[in-house]
Order: structure tokens, then C-alpha cells, then sequence
């Protein structure tokens, strides 16, 4: 067992794809600075800087991986996906369907998300949702740095587009280069099992769609992922106090969905209460709620979500992302 | 209109004092998140806006503070929007990169590139709205290999649209350099559009003065778009806290958060060819050394011009100066106690 950060893990699992597998390179904006690691051990054919053209090089990695290729496509932030966001929904995605199942595209798309440090709501969103809406998508959202490279891996074996998500807040080379800018005058609620934890090794696949108990709970069952597994997971220590028994599950893929491991929990405790930072509408929390509606289970629901544009004023923000205080009122008012 | 060197200079000077006031600030922690200044570029917005009448816009990107402030934003509501209180510009709910100023039809964005269609929506508006108004974009180096940016070029030349395009060329984009990221040549570029364009040195705000009038008068008189290429620095490079200059400025800090991992990978048992990662290498200590030109007092644009002023009046420019330090110093009293009130 080693022990290492979120970020480190992401870029120690990928470092060993690229050095098992030729085909795999990383490319995206300043990614020879911000992964410098894996840019003065592999060199410039296979970590390359691009310019500001996410439309080009997402959709250039697209054909790429149709080409023979295994890209691994950095998007610096999942809000500027937008700009090229044409190369997953009608091009990456569709293929193996429109290729009547004849080709795919084995690629990754790797990208950072969620809030928390005060960059505003144009740098902070999350998306997975709006992202996992894709049908022929897979979409990763880690919550440990075990996770993280092992489902790192996996996606760059899987054979077909996913995005890999790191959320900004367990990264600490993104909070640095974002948040604190070395600066030793603000911090931020880092959740430190996330940020930091032992991984294997050598990192071995984690197969995408299998969630993961965190916690047993037999009053309550809280299905979330990313930050929200750890803010879950306060708030369900300071409710066992309470004598409330909330259990956490951490999805770690927003697609494919665990449906089983939802269903099993939520018909063992009958009540279910959804924490996701993307937002509230339309999205995860919902779909969640359709799931166990269509198997049948009667079950109490809520949910803790952004609902809003994310502010930039630090106190607001907190108050927009779902956070301990709001979990914990959530799920008394579910048992109560 | 013959350009007054010494309202220019007074915009630079304001720009920068506030500036550096904000820097501090950051620094102590009362500003959250990223921070890009426009330290280093203020000649161009200096050298156009005070061309502007009601009625003209502004699309701005990541790096609006100068444009803002020359605009005629207050500066303490600047500052508290940076501070991301209620009574900032936009109610502390944008920040610094997403500035917007209806009443002058001022908007940012902090999506590169952005400030292209933003700039053709505004030219559009005030092609049918408001006769003889134009819309100006400002983006750096960078946003020129964004789609939307190229496209609104094409957009503008055959709607004829009253939009000057303006980019703040530092030559960077965060870690990048121009040289490896924009093809060709900018002014060949856009002249390829069918637009007319004209290269300027950003750090003289007088020849910028002289390039936008001139751009200003076409788009005004209904001839369609202008490009204008200024050249700047940034003299904190992309943003407070960059790693490329913090390598000189902070070594120890720099070497255990981002030397550290890069000599982990350099001596990796598995990865490419000793040649491939010296070049890797070369690479980086390349960058290294060469961003430090961002800093040069060369490039300065305040002191480009300062030394005539100071030649033609120095009693009346060390009054200038002082007034203006005394205005932000104000400002800043201000914006630090009102946050004391809301505690
Ligand atoms: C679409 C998009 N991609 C990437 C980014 C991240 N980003 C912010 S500023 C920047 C560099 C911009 O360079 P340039 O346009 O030259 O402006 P400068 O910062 O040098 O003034 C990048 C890549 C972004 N904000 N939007």
C-alpha cells in the first residue's frame, strides 16, 4: 500500500496505462505544465498542449480513438466543455449505434468539476448529470484517490467515450492552481479522505457501474458521490449521535448507474435522500427517484442538490452546495 | 481628437493603483479564488475607451477590471463585488470574472472567446438600435484559436457589423506560449476575413489612441468590422500566484509543489527515451527563463509614458499621481471597513 492525493493517483494510474498501452496520450490545454510529471516522463508526442480549441481537439480525439489511438482529452474545466460539447453528444456517443455496432470510440475525456473554493458559477459547475443525459456515454465521479486511479484505468480499458470527472476540491493540484493560488491566507473545507488516502500498489481496474456502501445506516440510505460522499458522511456521524442510523452509498459512476445496489439499500431502510452538487432539476436526483419508483419499492424521498446559479460570494456558495447542515436537516426530517 | 497624454496616463495610473490594491487584498485572503489582473495592458483599454460614447458596449473576458474601471465603474463597487459582498457591482454573485455593467452595456465573461459573439451580438444591436454606436471585444492571444471567436469574425465582415475586435496579445495563454499555439499571423488572419486590421504596441497608449481612432471612424461610418493586434505584457503573468514566474519568486514553495513531481517523472523506470524527456525538460526550464520578459519595466506601459509627462510637468504629475493614490486609498478604507459593518 502507498499512500498518495487524489490528484497524484489520477496522474500515477494514468502514467501506468500510457507505459502498458502505446496508443495512450494525453492532450489538452497546459497540460504539459499542470501534469508535469507525466509530460517529463512520457515527452511531447504523448503529453501534448493544444490551444484554446476545445471544439478541434475533443473532436480530433474523437476520430483519433477511431483511428487506433487512445486519447485522453483534458477539458481544463467541465464548464468549458460547452464550447465543444458537439463531440460527445452527436459524435463520440453515437457512433458504435450509427456504426450499426461496428466501431467505437475508446476514449477519455478527463475534466474537472464541482465548487467550493470561490471561483464563481462559470468554473464550479458539476454537469454529470446533464452529461450521463447522453445515451453511449459512461461518466466517472471518484471520491478517493483509490477510486480514482482504479477507475482511471478502467476507463482507458473500457473501449468507448467517458468522462472522468475530478472534483476541484480533493484535487489539490486544481485547488492550488484555482483556489489558494499559493496564497496561505484562505482555506477551504477539504474532506481529507478525499483529498489524500492509501491506494494499491499497482493500480488495478475498478469496473465502472459498481457503487460502493460507504457506511451502513438502517434508518436513512444518502446515494451521492463525489464531495458529496464526504459531506454525507459527517453529516451521518453527528446524526448517529442523534440516534439516526444514515447510511451512505457512493454511486462513483453517474453512468453506468448502480440500479441494484440503489434498490437494495433503499428497500432495506424505505427512506432515500439524494445529495448531488449538479444541479437539482432534470438531472440524478430525479433519476434516482424513477428508479426505485420503477422497481416497485415504496420508499420516503428528498434530496439536497444546487439548485441555483452557483454564487460567487464565498458564504453563498456554501450555502448553495449541499453541505452538512443541510444533509443532516434532510435526513431528520425524512426519519421524523 | 488629438489624444490627451496626461487623461491617458491618469486612467493607467487609477487602473494600476487599484490594481495593486486588489493584489493585496487577494493576497490577504479577502478575495477568493483566481484573480487575473490587466497589469501589464492597460495602454489598450486606456488608448480606446475614452473613445467610446453612450450607447457603445463592451464584451469583455476574464480580464475586464481596467476596461471596467476606465468605463467609468466605481471602483468601490469593483471591490466589493471582488469581495463578493451584496454591495458589489453585481451583488457579490459574479466576481471578478463575470463583471456586468447594464448602464453601459458592459458584460464579461469568463469563457474564452466568448467576447467575440458578444461583441457581433452588441454590433448587431447597435447596427439597427443605435446609429453610429460600436461594440468593442477585448481577448487575449489565447482566445484566437477559439471557434467562436474566428466565427464571429466571418459574422461581423458580412453583416457589416460595427464591432471593433481587440487582441490583448502577451504572447502567453496560462503556461502556453503564442508561438506554439496560434498559427500564422494574426493580422494576415483576420485580414483573410475580408476585415480590416492593424498591428499597435500596446504599451504606447497614444499610438493605441491613434489606431482605434481611426478603427472606430470605420465601423462607425458603417464599413464593418476592425481588428486591432495590440502587443502587452502581464506583469503578474496569467493570474496572482503564477506558477511559471512563482519559480523565481517563491523557488522553495515551487520546488516541493511543482519541481518535485516533475523529477519523480523525469526518473519514472518506465516512460519514453532519455532524449524525449530532456527535450521535456529543456522544455519547461525554456518557459521558465523566458516568461520572466512579462516583468520587464520595458514593457511597462506607465512607464512608457510617464518620462514625457514627467519632462513636460513633474510638480503636476507628482499631483496626479498623488490624487489618484489618495482616491483608491479612500476607496479601499471604504471597502475594508463597510466588510467590518457586515461582520
Ligand atoms: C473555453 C475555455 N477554455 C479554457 C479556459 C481556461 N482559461 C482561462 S484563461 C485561459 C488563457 C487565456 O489566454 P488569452 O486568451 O491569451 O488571455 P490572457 O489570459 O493571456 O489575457 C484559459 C485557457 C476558459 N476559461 N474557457
Amino acid at each position: 500500500m502507498r499512500k498518495m492525493s487524489f490528484s497524484e493517483a489520477i496522474d500515477d494510474a494514468l502514467g501506468q496505462g500510457m507505459a502498458a498501452d502505446p496508443r495512450v496520450l494525453l492532450l489538452g490545454e497546459d497540460v504539459q505544465g499542470l501534469h508535469g510529471g507525466l509530460f517529463l516522463r512520457f515527452g511531447r508526442q504523448r503529453v501534448r498542449n493544444t490551444p484554446i480549441s476545445e471544439a478541434a481537439f475533443l473532436g480530433a480525439a474523437v476520430a483519433a480513438s477511431m483511428a487506433g489511438l487512445r486519447p485522453v482529452a483534458e477539458i481544463m474545466l467541465v464548464d468549458f466543455l460547452a464550447v465543444a460539447v458537439d463531440a460527445l453528444l452527436n459524435h463520440a456517443s453515437k457512433l458504435e449505434t450509427f456504426s450499426g455496432g461496428r466501431w467505437q470510440a475508446p476514449l477519455v475525456v478527463r475534466t474537472a468539476c464541482g465548487g467550493g473554493y470561490g471561483d464563481g458559477g462559470q468554473h464550479e459547475q458539476s454537469l454529470w448529470g446533464w452529461l450521463a443525459h447522453i445515451p453511449g456515454l459512461s461518466v466517472v465521479v471518484p471520491s478517493t484517490p483509490a477510486d480514482a486511479g482504479g477507475l482511471m484505468l478502467a476507463a482507458l480499458e473500457l473501449g468507448s467515450p467517458v468522462v472522468f470527472m475530478e472534483h476541484k476540491l480533493i484535487s489539490s493540484i486544481w485547488l492550488d492552481f484555482l483556489g489558494s493560488g499559493g496564497r496561505d491566507t484562505v482555506t477551504f473545507d477539504v474532506p481529507p479522505d478525499g483529498e489524500h488516502g492509501r491506494v494499491p500498489d499497482r493500480w488495478q481496474p475498478i469496473p465502472l457501474g459498481q457503487a460502493l456502501l460507504r457506511k451502513k445506516g438502517s434508518d436513512v440510505t444518502i446515494v451521492t458521490l463525489g464531495v458529496g460522499v464526504h459531506r454525507a458522511l459527517q453529516a451521518s456521524a453527528e446524526l448517529e449521535k442523534q440516534g439516526l442510523s444514515a447510511g451512505v452509498l457512493d454511486l462513483r459512476s453517474v453512468s453506468p448507474l448502480d440500479k441494484a445496489a440503489v434498490c437494495q439499500e433503499v428497500s432495506r431502510t424505505g427512506r432515500l435522500l439524494v445529495v448531488d452538487e449538479d444541479y437539482e432539476g432534470f438531472g440524478l436526483s430525479g433519476e434516482l427517484a424513477a428508479i426505485v419508483l420503477e422497481a416497485g419499492i415504496s420508499c420516503k424521498y428528498a434530496r439536497v442538490c444546487t439548485q441555483t446559479t452557483i454564487p460567487f460570494a464565498r458564504r453563498l456558495e456554501d450555502e448553495t452546495l449541499p453541505n452538512v447542515a443541510r444533509i443532516g436537516a434532510a435526513c431528520r426530517k425524512l426519519a421524523g | 481628437m488629438a489624444p490627451d497624454a496626461w487623461m491617458l496616463y491618469g486612467l493607467m495610473y487609477k487602473s494600476r493603483v487599484f490594481e495593486e490594491a486588489v493584489r493585496q487584498i487577494w493576497q490577504a485572503g479577502r478575495i477568493s479564488g483566481e484573480m487575473h489582473l490587466g497589469l501589464g495592458e492597460e495602454a489598450i483599454a486606456a488608448g480606446i475607451i475614452p473613445q467610446l460614447v453612450e450607447g457603445d458596449a463592451l464584451a469583455l473576458d476574464h480580464r475586464g477590471t481596467p476596461a471596467m474601471l476606465m468605463r467609468g465603474v466605481a471602483p468601490l463597487a469593483l471591490l466589493r463585488e471582488f469581495m463578493g459582498s451584496p454591495d458589489g457591482l453585481c451583488a457579490g454573485m459574479g466576481g471578478h470574472m463575470h463583471l456586468f455593467a447594464p448602464e453601459k452595456l458592459a458584460a464579461s465573461s469568463g469563457i474564452v472567446g466568448a467576447a467575440g459573439p458578444a461583441a457581433a451580438g452588441f454590433g448587431l444591436a447597435a447596427q439597427m438600435l443605435r446609429p453610429n454606436c460600436v461594440s468593442v471585444a477585448f481577448f487575449g492571444d489565447g482566445a484566437t484559436s477559439a471557434g467562436m471567436l474566428l466565427e464571429s469574425f466571418n459574422l461581423a465582415v458580412v453583416w457589416k457589423l460595427p464591432v471593433l475586435f481587440v487582441c490583448k496579445d502577451n504572447d502567453w495563454a496560462i503556461t502556453t506560449p503564442a508561438e506554439t499555439a496560434v498559427g500564422g499571423n494574426l493580422l494576415a488572419r483576420a485580414r483573410a476575413f475580408g476585415m480590416r486590421a492593424e498591428e499597435v504596441d500596446g504599451r504606447d497608449a497614444l499610438a493605441v489612441w491613434q489606431a482605434a481612432s481611426e478603427a472606430l471612424r470605420h465601423a462607425r461610418a458603417g464599413n464593418g468590422p476592425v481588428f486591432l493586434w495590440a502587443h502587452c505584457i502581464h506583469l503578474e503573468g496569467h493570474f496572482l500566484g503564477d506558477g511559471l514566474l512563482d519559480m523565481f519568486r517563491r523557488p522553495v514553495y515551487s520546488l516541493r509543489k511543482r519541481v518535485w513531481p516533475m523529477v519523480k517523472g523525469f526518473f519514472h523506470p518506465q516512460g519514453a527515451a532519455w532524449g524525449e524527456r530532456l527535450a521535456a525538460a529543456r522544455q519547461i526550464v525554456g518557459q521558465v527563463l523566458s516568461i520572466q520578459n512579462q516583468t520587464s519595466p520595458q514593457g511597462d506601459p506607465l512607464l512608457c509614458l510617464r518620462p514625457a509627462l514627467e519632462r513636460e510637468n513633474a510638480r503636476r504629475l507628482a499631483d496626479l499621481e498623488a490624487s489618484i493614490r489618495d482616491e483608491i486609498q479612500k476607496v479601499v478604507s471604504q471597502a475594508v471597513a463597510l466588510e467590518g459593518n457586515m461582520a
